[in-house]
């Protein structure tokens, strides 16, 4: 499986995420410069958490026009798959390849800390070797991770399966306590939680690891 | 030409911040407060002087970039 890793201004998950690939596939991924324009030919690309731009304005809204965006909707739009972890589910949801918008979380708090989620879809190229409706944990790190979309938005995501991953226990005020989202077409996939920082039994527990393997199956 | 612009929360979408600070107000001592929502406001200098083409180059620049429509609104006052 070929990865990359785009590389944001203040973007500071991008090496978790390396690590994780490189674990995974045993092949280190390209990080693209936000600042490019042509991605590497990649069965996989990964947005990665951090505070693009200072999360000025809004979180992820100027990451959502940086070049390389254009090739990562170029890549999405082929039916790749693609993940935004973080600051990059919110850099998704700004460019518009998935819906809704990630807010302030509602107690205002940055929230930082392992967090159990519910697998609501397996049936996707990212989840398939969980349990459907198990409970796994992963490492939530954010301040505006409060998911919202209007209720026919929601709806429509409750229906077509497209809600992958609940909160067990809301940390942020998220609607419907949604934690992680797929577009309809299945292979973008937005999340809050760190499943790269989820790969070491010391380090945040292994639950990350069945995601990347899940994809490597997927891809291969 | 300036512009100011104004982006506010849609009706129905929760401002946790304009709560906290209706909370705030109340704790210094100002009662009667029933309500906060907070926005953006930005100043903006165009090189532009026709007023049809400037307000039709904010709206994009909303679209795309100072707002996101999803949960927000904006206005735009164009003038000195």
């Amino acid at each position: 499986m070929k990865t990359a890793v785009v590389v944001f201004p203040a973007s500071n998950c991008d090496r978790d995420a390396a690590v994780a690939v490189e674990k995974v596939t045993g092949a280190k991924p390209a990080m693209v410069w936000h600042g490019d324009r042509d991605l590497p030919e990649v069965d996989l690309v990964i947005l990665p958490g951090g505070f693009s731009y200072g999360d000025y304005l809004r979180s992820g809204a100027m990451a959502s026009l940086s070049p390389i965006m254009e090739a990562v909707k170029r890549h999405a739009g082929r039916g790749k798959p693609t993940i935004g972890i973080c600051n990059g589910f919110q850099v998704l949801t700004e460019a518009a390849l998935l819906p809704g918008v990630l807010m302030r979380n509602a107690n205002l708090l940055f929230v930082c800390k392992s967090v159990p989620l519910i697998v609501e879809n397996n049936n996707t190229k990212f989840t398939h070797n969980y349990s459907q409706g198990g409970t796994i944990s992963l490492p939530v790190a954010h301040h505006d991770g409060n998911y919202f979309a209007d209720d026919d938005t929601l709806d429509r995501l409750e229906d077509e399966g497209q809600v992958v991953f609940r909160y067990a226990d809301n940390p942020n005020g998220s609607a419907r306590d949604i934690a992680g989202i797929i577009n309809k077409g299945g292979n973008v996939l937005g999340m809050m939680p760190h499943p790269e920082r989820a790969i070491e039994p010391q380090l945040g527990g292994l639950d990350g690891l069945p995601m990347f393997e899940g994809l490597l199956e997927a891809v291969n | 030409m300036k512009a100011r612009i104004h982006i506010t929360l849609k009706n129905g979408v929760l401002d946790p911040q304009g709560k906290a600070i209706q909370s705030a107000l109340g704790a210094i001592g100002f009662d009667g407060v029933d309500d906060v929502r907070q926005g953006k406001f930005m100043e903006i200098e165009l090189a532009e002087t026709d007023e049809t083409k400037a307000r039709s180059t904010l709206e994009a620049m909303c679209e795309k970039l100072l707002a996101n429509t999803v949960i927000e609104n904006y206005a735009i006052d164009l003038g000195d």
